[in-house]
């Protein structure tokens, strides 16, 4: 899946990071929002917190070009989406723009409507997001989180995997923006995170 | 410095750079990091205060003490400060007050959607409106010079948008304005003549703000090459109206939304050929325009109720939205739920046992009113439980005494339940409140409180006792139950709900997500045995799942607080 070379670099692009309150969306917006910057866009990121958060159904707005205005993302308007969790990927689908770029962790954590069995928890979503026109890019993010030493580093994980979309000579100030965002007693584990992230195909077959 | 802020710690950039020096504040969602941020500043002095109006008081205190001064709240919260507001307004102040409130279109995170610029009108308090994080630190400055210029206290309205994204924002350094003498000043005491002279001060005042809002910056006019149509905007919506009708469109900002300029409202609607408002929540820049006989669409075309949004302003505006995909399938909601270990769970659970009648409070355990414990009955505002049970229990009598309580969070309870629970012990009625004792603020993210010994930067701080302060206020019956032991907790209710007095159980744990609270090993079900009855399903953890007929636990999630283990009748859990 090539990075987003060719694209129109004025007009502004538009990236969600949607998931379950608790998985660390937060972080991994705030690391895609400064590379963004510190490559020279105007950059908007908008967040939800408080209740929501309280495992919840989360979403955050990342938007990027030569000047940004509005801080949301509605729906058909997004490139990508990056979904931490299966069910969140298929609720924001709707989101994104025809034939754009969904990028999936696989994990599955059920809702409190599922646990209590009033409803049921969709089989297939990746296939289905793939019938409905998306791209999809589906792996299981747990795998290099743990690899890396903890499950926690799913979120930056999954942002090494972003980061292959993106110009290769970016990779710098990925690093650094790993350096001024994640809390230092946690760097060496993310930087792991980030590079198996990056190589997910590898480590997934 | 070229930063990427979010907008309530640009606010907080711009309360250190404008030399503020004392903040007092009440957290909730979305102002609260307006304050957690300026506490990072050592140069400012930083507290939570107990409730709304206290800030608002201590923080007008510190203006006469001779220092900038400010406070940050939520809309809501507005509500409770509003009695100071009002004469400070008349008052004036000695250094510059900002009072920061963040509205909640949406209700992402609020009871209520209320406006916060009726209270500007109100208070007669002049209120700027940032639409980004920039503006948000900018304005700040401007509203310190409008506050001392004029002798007002500023309102600097956010709302979630702003308040919660993050864009690009400009730093400067910190300017410290010298300290204002205090000096008695008899005209202060807000009574009779002093009022009355106050109040002729104030329209005065206004009248002179509605002159300087015709030219000052903070209003703009930004005509296009398409003058077919003119939008009058103000915060986010400014941003949603570039995003939709472009750059060529023209639009008049507005940035401070009381008073209102006439003038160029007037000039503005001469260069449009057709005029639309659009603003999130209540027609009050439409309201204006109608006072001025321009003919506007606004709400005719915009809802009042919820966040605005580009897709929705497209379609109101007749504008082609994009394409979209939805699957077919059903996908299952995923509402917020109470921790894996919450303490409330298990009082929760008690109280849906027992059939009560529950008056509920503003905080986490809202979250009690969800499946599948739905063992909230109702709730209103911060401290209405206690009150309004009281309410209750003068009018439903005898029979509801036995079956009905108030539950209140530690910090909630100090915000305003204590004068609910004084009504009880004086006015004398027989009720039982819960205290939820978490030892934090959780809700919105974990704030000190008066109650948990800690001062909003973590250090040593005075300590409310509890169940002191809840027998001098008159209650005789104050127990202190462990909201994990089940068993104990129950029979402690039950004994509380029929006897003959007003009573106070204090649910104590501390909330599971606090740093260096200690979490047990993860449950390890002895699967073998389940016969998946799911009645450890019935507390609604959501580390706990049932798999092919068979109790799983989220290893991940569960913290070891064995309140499933007491639902068991197998010994799995």
């Amino acid at each position: 899946m090539g990075h987003l070379e060719g694209d129109n670099e004025m007009e502004t692009k538009n990236i969600m990071i949607v998931g379950v309150g608790g998985q660390g969306t937060l972080l991994a917006s705030k690391l895609l929002g400064w590379v963004l910057m510190e490559k020279g866009y105007d950059v908007k990121v908008s967040e939800v917190h408080g209740m929501s958060q309280r495992g919840g159904s989360v979403v955050t707005y990342v938007r990027y070009g030569e000047r940004v205005y509005s801080p949301v993302i509605d729906r058909g308007e997004a490139d990508i989406i990056v979904a931490f969790e299966q069910l969140e990927a298929a609720r924001w689908l709707d989101y994104l723009k025809v034939g754009g770029r969904i990028l999936v962790n696989t994990q599955k954590t059920e809702p409190m409507p599922v646990i209590t069995g009033s409803a049921v928890y969709p089989e297939d979503l990746p296939e289905k997001m793939r019938s409905a026109g998306a791209q999809v890019d589906a792996w299981d993010f747990l795998l290099p989180a743990r690899m890396a030493g903890s499950a926690k580093a799913v979120n930056i994980a999954l942002m090494g995997r972003l980061s292959t979309y993106f110009p290769e000579d970016w990779e710098s100030v990925w690093q650094e923006g790993l350096e001024k965002n994640v809390p230092e007693r946690f760097l060496e584990m993310n930087r792991k995170a980030f590079e198996f992230g990056k190589k997910i195909q590898e480590l997934d077959k | 410095m070229k930063e990427l802020m979010l907008g309530n710690k640009a606010v907080a950039r711009g309360l250190y750079e404008a030399g503020c020096s004392v903040i007092s504040s009440y957290p909730g969602t979305p102002s609260t990091e307006i304050t957690e941020e300026a506490a990072k500043y050592d140069e400012i002095y930083c507290e939570w205060a107990p409730n709304e109006k206290v800030a608002l008081e201590a923080a007008h205190g510190a203006t006469l003490g001779g220092v900038r001064a400010a406070c940050a709240m939520k809309h809501v919260g507005l509500n409770v400060a509003a009695d100071p507001l009002f004469t400070i307004s008349y008052q004036g102040l000695n250094a510059g007050l900002v009072i920061c409130v963040a509205d909640d279109p949406g209700m992402h995170s609020s009871q209520n959607e209320q406006d916060s610029r009726h209270y500007a009108r109100a208070a007669k308090v002049p209120m700027l409106e940032p639409s980004d994080s920039e503006e948000a630190r900018e304005f700040v400055h401007r509203a310190y010079e409008i506050s001392e210029n004029y002798n007002t206290p500023v309102l600097l309205r956010l709302c979630t948008r702003v308040a919660h994204s993050q864009s690009v924002t400009q730093t400067t350094e910190r300017v410290l304005p010298e300290r204002v003498p205090y000096v008695k000043d008899p005209a202060k005491v807000m009574m009779t003549k002093n009022s009355r002279d106050a109040h002729v001060r104030v329209e005065q005042r206004t009248r002179d703000l509605t002159a300087w809002a015709e030219s000052c910056s903070l209003n703009r006019m930004e005509l296009g090459t398409d003058t077919s149509l003119g939008i009058i905007t103000s915060g986010t919506c400014y941003e949603y109206a570039r995003e939709v009708w472009g750059e060529m469109a023209s639009i008049l900002k507005i940035g401070m939304s009381y008073p209102l300029p006439e003038q160029l409202f007037l000039d503005f609607a001469r260069k449009v050929d057709r005029l639309i408002v659009l603003e999130e929540l209540d027609p009050i820049l439409e309201d204006h325009c109608r006072k001025l006989g321009l003919s506007v669409e606004g709400k005719s075309l915009f809802p009042i109720c919820g966040e605005l949004s580009p897709n929705l302003i497209r379609q109101a505006a007749g504008l082609p939205v994009p394409e979209s995909r939805k699957l077919e399938e059903e996908i299952p909601m995923r509402p917020p739920v109470m921790c894996a270990g919450c303490p409330h769970r298990g009082v929760f659970y008690i109280l849906k046992k027992l059939g009560c009648m529950v008056y509920g409070d503003i905080g986490c355990y809202t979250l009690g009113a969800v499946a599948p414990l739905n063992a909230m009955d109702l709730n209103v505002c911060m401290g209405a439980s206690c009150s309004g049970l009281h309410g209750f229990l003068k009018a439903a009598g005898d029979e509801w005494e036995s079956r009905s309580v108030g539950v209140i969070g530690d910090s909630t309870f100090i915000h305003s339940g204590i004068t609910g629970v004084i009504d009880s012990a004086y006015n004398m009625s027989n009720s039982t409140i819960i205290i939820l004792d978490n030892s934090i603020t959780g809700m919105t993210g974990h704030q000190q409180n008066p109650a948990t010994g800690k001062n909003l930067r973590g250090e040593p701080a005075g300590k409310v006792d509890l169940e002191a302060l809840c027998r001098a206020v008159g209650f005789e019956r104050v127990r202190v139950e462990d909201p994990y032991d089940l068993e104990a907790f129950e029979e402690a209710l039950k004994e509380e709900l029929t006897a003959q007095a007003p009573s106070i159980i204090i649910s104590r744990r501390p909330c599971v997500m606090i740093k260096g609270v200690k979490h047990e090993a993860p449950i390890e079900p002895k699967t073998e045995k389940c016969v998946g009855c799911k009645s450890c399903m019935r507390i609604g953890c959501p580390a706990i799942s049932v798999a092919e007929g068979k109790v799983r636990i989220d290893t991940t999630l569960c913290v070891g607080c064995k309140v499933c283990s007491k639902l068991c009748k197998f010994g799995v859990l």
